[in-house]
């Protein structure tokens, strides 16, 4: 049906001057095709210095929208210059598209402005700290909001919503059980290996035990575990509630009069308090495995001697100081989560946006915190 | 009726859909001759949108044949490439790109094309905006900052953005006001009338079915039905029977003649 002819204005559009008037003649298919091969000669004839236009249409085949555009622009332009058109002969089936083809206002936006892209990339800076600040602040309050909703529901058990906690633990916590392990085992490993080298020089060797066994204890595991957890269930948090969000579940839950901090924040956050520390001590337990692998087939120790140096390395403190603080990355991680996913609006392409934001604001704040809980434990000499 | 011959824009030949150990359609047959405005209707969950899906080229069903616009489908993207900008389709929620405005979301198969310039695209692009009733500063809004009857519209202007021969139109009217409804179709006559456009259009509207639609496919017992609305009224299937003749249909049809209904 829609050809492509070599010359397709050749047969479509002809023009012809005479006595101070311009006779144009458009015959055979007005569809896109033709609009995009006449545009620029159109646009010519529009702005044509000539008292009189005769425009003769009775040859037509066919128009379809794009071309009727094309007559309807051209004839306007001239009628706005003051030129005489006369608009002849267009065919009777046609007249009925030709009328629905009005002008829209030329100066709606059709796509974004660009910008310069150097006061973008200022502007961009600007907002990303105004942003980030503002972020801040609303998280503050949001974990403020959660942690008296906490309390409510401790004291008013009935709002605890068991299935879903123990559905969360069961996808936070027992879920991530062979990957967390795995890795804090690798890490062990890669620990007491390269312990080991550097303390070998020294004569030393037996001290690898000391280093893997503080540094487990007291960073590496939480660590590990807190992003791993980040990374799997921060964004599953921030994914599973935005979706709900797109498709007005959350809404529809408002309306029930059912709250959205009962129903979909308060289980995941006490499902992470739970799965995290748990996870931790499993991880913990992994790494010094790693550990111990080394020790015992690089190292040639044995189990005995492992276990005596072991002790004598670390204290309850050590293992405490990384359990401290498993709930507060707990808190962080499921807030973040679900902070991010009930911002989501409108489109599917904002809970992407957001999840990737909730996974990089929850590992950003684990270690800033990490850093911190570092600081002020040897301040206070534990 | 069983040799697909030319004027036909659509032939659907013995088309058998199955989901798992559910059947959808079995088979169907369907042929729509170019310039036919045809309705579609049935019960929710018949397969309707499966047999728009199946048609241009998204579904592959389990058996059957399938040609549009001379050209089979294949369902594994080539047919879909070779008939580009010749057929429009409108789903039943837009599917609208979310992160393109409205006008950019119209001009996707124009850029596709390459060699139009971007002064007509934009002109072009106001001008469906223009065409399906929308106000012109909804040209450079997001699909998430309009109401649902306007993605809809938006959704229509992106399916006529290259003025297709078939447009398939996954219930248009749903959502929208009676003016707005009604206003709908009388776009569709027209273009119809000027450009001798194919519609298939599945809709719950009587009034719709009633107006514009030359000829209305039943899908019931995962068979089609094809007929005008005289015809089909006088058929003695349960499900059609109360279809024409339920409360809703005699105030519909109580301005139209239903021949013998
Ligand atoms: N991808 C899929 N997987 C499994 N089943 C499906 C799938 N898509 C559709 N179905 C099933 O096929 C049937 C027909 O679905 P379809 O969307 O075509 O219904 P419909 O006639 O358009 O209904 P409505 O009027 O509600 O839009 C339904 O029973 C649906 O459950
Ligand atoms: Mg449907």
């Amino acid at each position: 049906m829609r050809q492509r002819s070599d010359d397709p204005m050749g047969d479509t559009l002809s023009m012809l001057e005479r006595d101070g008037a311009l006779y144009l003649r458009l015959t055979g298919r007005w569809t896109l095709e033709v609009a995009r091969t006449a545009d620029r000669q159109l646009r010519e004839v529009a702005e044509r210095a000539v008292p009189r236009v005769v425009v003769d249409a009775s040859g037509l085949a066919a128009l379809d929208s794009a071309g009727a555009w094309a007559i309807r622009r051209t004839v306007a332009r001239l009628d706005a210059r003051g030129v005489a058109v006369d608009l002849t002969g267009l065919p009777e089936r046609f007249h009925a598209i030709f009328a629905k083809v009005r002008l829209p206002d030329p100066s709606t936006e059709v796509a974004p402005p660009d910008r310069n892209p150097i006061l973008a990339l200022l502007e961009n800076c600007g907002r990303a700290v105004e942003h980030g600040a503002r972020v801040g602040r609303a998280l503050l309050g949001f974990l403020g909001f959660a942690l008296v909703n906490l309390a409510g529901a401790l004291v008013n058990p009935r709002r605890l919503r068991v299935t879903a906690i123990i559905a969360q633990i069961e996808a936070t916590g027992v879920n991530a059980i062979p990957i967390v392990g795995l890795l804090c085992f690798l890490v062990g490993i890669v620990l007491a290996y390269m312990g080991a080298l550097q303390l070998e020089r020294f004569g030393a060797t037996i001290l690898t035990v000391n280093l893997v066994g503080v540094s487990v204890l007291r960073e590496i595991g939480i660590l590990l575990t807190a992003i791993i957890v980040a990374g799997r269930s921060g964004s599953a948090f921030a994914a599973q509630i935005g979706t709900m969000k797109v498709n007005q579940e959350v809404d529809a839950l408002e309306t029930m009069g059912l709250s959205t901090m009962d129903v979909l924040v308060l289980p995941r956050l006490i499902a992470m308090m739970i799965a995290l520390p748990a996870l931790t001590v499993f991880g913990d337990a992994m790494g010094l495995l790693g550990g111990a692998v080394v020790a015992l087939f690089l190292l040639d120790l044995s189990v005995g001697q492992f276990i005596t140096q072991l002790v004598g390395a670390v204290d309850i403190w050590d293992f405490g100081t990384g359990l401290i603080k498993a709930p507060v990355f707990a808190v962080v991680i499921a807030l973040v989560g679900c902070y991010d996913g009930l911002k989501v609006s409108g489109s599917a392409e904002s809970v992407g946006r957001y999840t990737t934001q909730a996974v990089v604001e929850s590992i950003f704040l684990v270690i800033v915190l990490n850093a911190g809980f570092a600081v002020a434990f040897a301040e206070l000499g534990i | 009726m069983d040799t697909p011959t030319d004027d036909a824009a659509i032939t659907v030949r013995g088309v058998v859909t199955r989901f798992g150990r559910q059947t959808i359609h079995d088979g169907l047959d369907l042929t729509v001759p170019r310039g036919e405005i045809l309705g579609v209707v049935g019960g929710s969950g018949t397969g309707k949108t499966v047999l728009l899906r199946t048609i241009i080229g998204l579904q592959r069903p389990a058996a059957g044949s399938v040609t549009l616009l001379g050209q089979p489908v294949s369902w594994d993207g080539s047919s879909t490439r070779a008939l580009a900008g010749r057929f429009g389709m409108l789903f039943q929620d837009g599917a609208l790109f979310s992160a393109l405005t409205v006008g950019q979301n119209i001009q996707v198969a124009m850029r596709e094309r390459g060699d139009l310039p971007q002064v007509l695209m934009d002109e072009l692009a106001r001008l469906k905006v223009e065409l399906v009733g929308l106000p012109p500063d909804a040209c450079g809004k997001y699909p998430s900052q309009l109401s649902g009857g306007m993605r809809k519209r938006a959704g229509l202007a992106r399916a006529l953005s290259l003025d297709p021969e078939v447009v398939f139109l996954d219930e248009p009217t749903a959502g929208l006001d009676p003016i707005g409804a009604s206003a709908f179709d009388e776009l569709i006559l027209d273009l119809r009338d000027a450009l001798g456009l194919t519609v298939v259009m599945v809709t719950h509207d009587l009034d719709s079915l009633a107006r514009i639609c030359d000829r209305i496919a039943v899908l019931v017992d995962k068979k089609i039905l094809t007929g005008t609305m005289a015809e089909l009224a006088r058929h003695p299937h349960p499900w059609i029977q109360e279809y024409f003749h339920g409360p809703r249909a005699r105030a519909a049809f109580a301005t139209v003649r239903v021949g013998g209904g």
